[in-house]
C-alpha cells in the first residue's frame, strides 16, 4: 500500500525507452485547452493588448515579473539583476527609447521565443501571465518616464520642494 | 510456622510491583519516541545528489524565488522539479565550465533527465496537495524549514500523520498573509492566534472535523 504500482510524478519508468514516465509532447500536437488561448499569441508587430489591462492584471504581472525576470533585469527593469552581476550578459535597461517605443508584440515574442542571449520563458510562464508581465513592464517604463504634467498636484509639489522622492 | 519473609520485604514487593508497571510504561514511551525519531522518519538526512545543487546559494545568495524552479507549486499537487532547461537558463553562461555542472550539461546535450534523489516521500496511500496549502497561507518554511540555509536539502518535519494532524486541528497557529508564503524569514507576530483566526475566516478554511476526517487524506 505504501508503494503502489502506479507512477508518481516524474518517477522513472522501465516501460519507455528513455526511462521517463512523464511523456514529452508529440511534435506537432496542440495541448488540450491551449486553442482557447490562441488569441493571446500575437504577431511581433502587434501593438494592442489582447486582454483587458486591469489593476489585477498589473498586480499579477508585478508578482510574475519579480519571480521570473527580476533575477536578470532587476526589480526596476534597469538590467541590474543578481545574475548579470555573477557574469551573465547584461540585459539592456527597459528605460531606453528603443524599448519604450517597441510594440507589445515584441515583448511577447522575446518571452516566448527567446532573444539573443536571453533564454525563452515559454515553459515557465503561461500566455496570460506573459501579458500580465508586459503590462507591468509598461507600468515600469512609465514610472521612470512620466511627464511632469501628468503627476498629481501633490507629487508635483513634493518634487518642486526637492523632498524625498 | 515461622515466617519465611521478614516484614520489611513487603515494601520491596510493593516497590517491585510498581517498578514493573513503570518499566512497561517506560518501554512503551521509548517505543513511541523511537517511532517518531529521525531514525524512522529519515528527517534531517541529507541525500547524495547527482549535482551538488545548493538552495543556500540559489535562494539566499542570488534571491531566486521558489516558483522560478518549482513552477507548479501554486497550481497542482506536485511542486515540480525543474527540467534541465531551467538550469541552463543561467548556466549556459555562468559557471559554464564548472565540473560540478557537467551532469547538467550532459543532460542538456543528450536529452536524458538528471536523476535527482527524492528527499520527501509520503506513502502512496496518503493524498497530499501543495496548491491548497500554498494558496491558503501555509508557508513553504512551515513544512520544509529554512530551505535558504540548506546547502543540501533535508527533510525537517517527520511527515507522519501526527504532524499533519497537529496543524489540521489548529491551522490558525500557522497561517500567514498571502504575500508572505514564499518568504523564508517570516516569523509569526506576537498576536498570531488572532491574526491566524482572521486569516482562517478570510481564506474560508473548513472545520476541524472536515480537515481531520480520514477521507481528507486517505482517499
Ligand atoms: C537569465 C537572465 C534573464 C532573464 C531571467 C530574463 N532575461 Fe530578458 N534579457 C536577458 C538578456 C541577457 C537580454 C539581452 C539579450 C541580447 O541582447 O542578446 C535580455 C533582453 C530582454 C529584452 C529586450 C529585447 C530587445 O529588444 O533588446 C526584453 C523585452 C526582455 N529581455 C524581457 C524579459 C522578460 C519579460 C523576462 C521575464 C519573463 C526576462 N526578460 C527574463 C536576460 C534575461
Ligand atoms: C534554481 C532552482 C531552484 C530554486 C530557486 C528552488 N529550488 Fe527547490 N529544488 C531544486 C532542485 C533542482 C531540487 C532537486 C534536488 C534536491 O533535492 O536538492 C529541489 C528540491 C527541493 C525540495 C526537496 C524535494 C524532494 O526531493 O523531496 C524542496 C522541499 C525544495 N526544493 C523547496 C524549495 C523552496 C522552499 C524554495 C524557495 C525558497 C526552492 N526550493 C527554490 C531547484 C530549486
Ligand atoms: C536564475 C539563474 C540560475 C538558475 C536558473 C540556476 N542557477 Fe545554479 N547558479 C546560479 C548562480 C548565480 C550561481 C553562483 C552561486 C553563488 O556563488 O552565489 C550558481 C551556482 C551553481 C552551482 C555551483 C557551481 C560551482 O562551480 O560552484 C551549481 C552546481 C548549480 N548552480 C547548479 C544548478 C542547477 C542544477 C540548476 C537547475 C536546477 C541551477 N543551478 C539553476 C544561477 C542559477
Ligand atoms: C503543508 C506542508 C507543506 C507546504 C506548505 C509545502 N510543502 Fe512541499 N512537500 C510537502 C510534503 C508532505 C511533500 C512530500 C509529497 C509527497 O511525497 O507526495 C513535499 C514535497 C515537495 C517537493 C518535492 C516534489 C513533490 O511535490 O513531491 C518540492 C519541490 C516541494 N515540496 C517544494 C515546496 C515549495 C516550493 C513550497 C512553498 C511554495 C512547499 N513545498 C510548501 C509539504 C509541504
Ligand atoms: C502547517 C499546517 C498544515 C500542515 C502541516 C498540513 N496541512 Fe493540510 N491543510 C492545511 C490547510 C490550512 C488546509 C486548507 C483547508 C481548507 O481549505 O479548508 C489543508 C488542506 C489539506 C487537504 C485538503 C485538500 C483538498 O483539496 O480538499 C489535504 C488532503 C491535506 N491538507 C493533506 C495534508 C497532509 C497529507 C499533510 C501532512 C503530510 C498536511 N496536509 C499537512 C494545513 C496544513
Ligand atoms: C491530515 C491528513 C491525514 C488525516 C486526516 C488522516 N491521516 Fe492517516 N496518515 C496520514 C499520513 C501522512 C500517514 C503516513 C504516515 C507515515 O508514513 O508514517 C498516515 C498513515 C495512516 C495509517 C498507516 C499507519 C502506518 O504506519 O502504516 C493508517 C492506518 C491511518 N493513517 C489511518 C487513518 C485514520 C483511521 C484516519 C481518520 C481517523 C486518518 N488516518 C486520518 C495522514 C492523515
Amino acid at each position: 500500500m505504501a508503494d503502489q504500482p502506479k507512477y508518481n510524478p516524474l518517477t522513472a519508468s522501465t516501460f519507455f525507452d528513455d526511462g521517463r514516465s512523464a511523456r514529452p509532447l508529440v511534435v506537432g500536437t496542440v495541448p488540450r485547452g491551449s486553442l482557447a488561448e490562441d488569441n493571446l499569441n500575437v504577431p511581433k508587430d502587434a501593438d494592442t493588448f489582447p486582454v483587458p489591462v486591469t489593476r489585477e492584471l498589473l498586480a499579477r504581472g508585478r508578482e510574475r515579473f519579480n519571480i521570473y525576470c527580476s533575477v536578470c533585469h532587476g526589480l526596476l527593469g534597469d538590467g541590474n539583476g543578481m545574475v548579470p552581476r555573477r557574469g551573465f550578459r547584461q540585459p539592456p535597461s527597459y528605460h531606453i527609447d528603443r524599448l519604450r517605443e517597441a510594440p507589445v508584440g515584441h515583448f511577447y515574442d522575446v518571452i516566448t521565443n527567446s532573444f539573443g542571449a536571453m533564454p525563452d520563458y515559454a515553459a515557465q510562464v503561461p500566455p496570460r501571465d506573459r501579458w500580465a508581465i508586459i503590462a507591468y513592464i509598461r507600468a515600469l517604463q512609465f514610472s521612470q518616464h512620466a511627464p511632469l504634467a501628468e503627476l498629481p498636484a501633490e507629487d508635483r509639489a513634493r518634487l518642486g520642494a526637492g523632498g524625498p522622492r | 510456622m515461622a515466617q519465611i519473609f521478614h516484614p520489611s520485604t513487603n515494601t520491596i514487593s510493593r516497590v517491585s510491583l510498581f517498578s514493573v508497571l513503570f518499566l512497561i510504561a517506560l518501554l512503551l514511551w521509548l517505543l513511541a519516541e523511537f517511532q517518531r525519531s529521525s531514525y524512522i522518519t529519515e528527517a534531517n538526512v541529507e541525500r547524495e545528489q547527482p549535482v551538488q545543487f545548493s538552495h543556500k546559494h540559489h535562494v539566499a545568495d542570488d534571491g531566486i524565488d521558489c516558483r522560478y524552479c518549482h513552477t507548479s507549486v501554486e497550481t497542482s499537487a506536485f511542486a515540480g522539479i525543474p527540467p534541465t532547461k531551467t538550469c541552463m537558463n543561467c548556466h549556459s553562461q555562468i559557471f559554464r565550465d564548472s565540473p560540478y555542472l557537467e551532469p547538467v550539461r550532459e543532460s542538456f546535450r543528450t536529452g536524458k533527465p538528471v536523476e535527482w534523489t527524492r528527499v520527501h516521500q509520503l506513502a502512496d496511500f496518503v493524498y497530499f496537495d501543495h496548491s491548497i496549502h500554498v494558496n491558503k497561507g501555509v508557508g513553504c518554511a512551515t513544512c520544509h524549514g529554512r530551505v535558504d540555509e540548506m546547502p543540501l536539502i533535508r527533510q525537517v518535519a517527520s511527515l507522519q500523520m501526527e504532524w499533519c494532524l497537529d496543524c489540521h486541528r489548529e491551522p490558525e497557529l500557522y497561517l500567514r498573509p498571502h504575500d508572505q508564503v514564499f518568504d523564508m524569514a517570516w516569523q509569526p507576530p506576537s498576536d498570531q492566534l488572532e491574526q491566524g483566526s482572521r486569516l482562517a475566516k478570510l481564506y474560508k478554511i473548513r472545520s476541524v472535523e472536515e480537515l481531520t476526517s480520514c477521507s481528507t487524506c486517505h482517499r
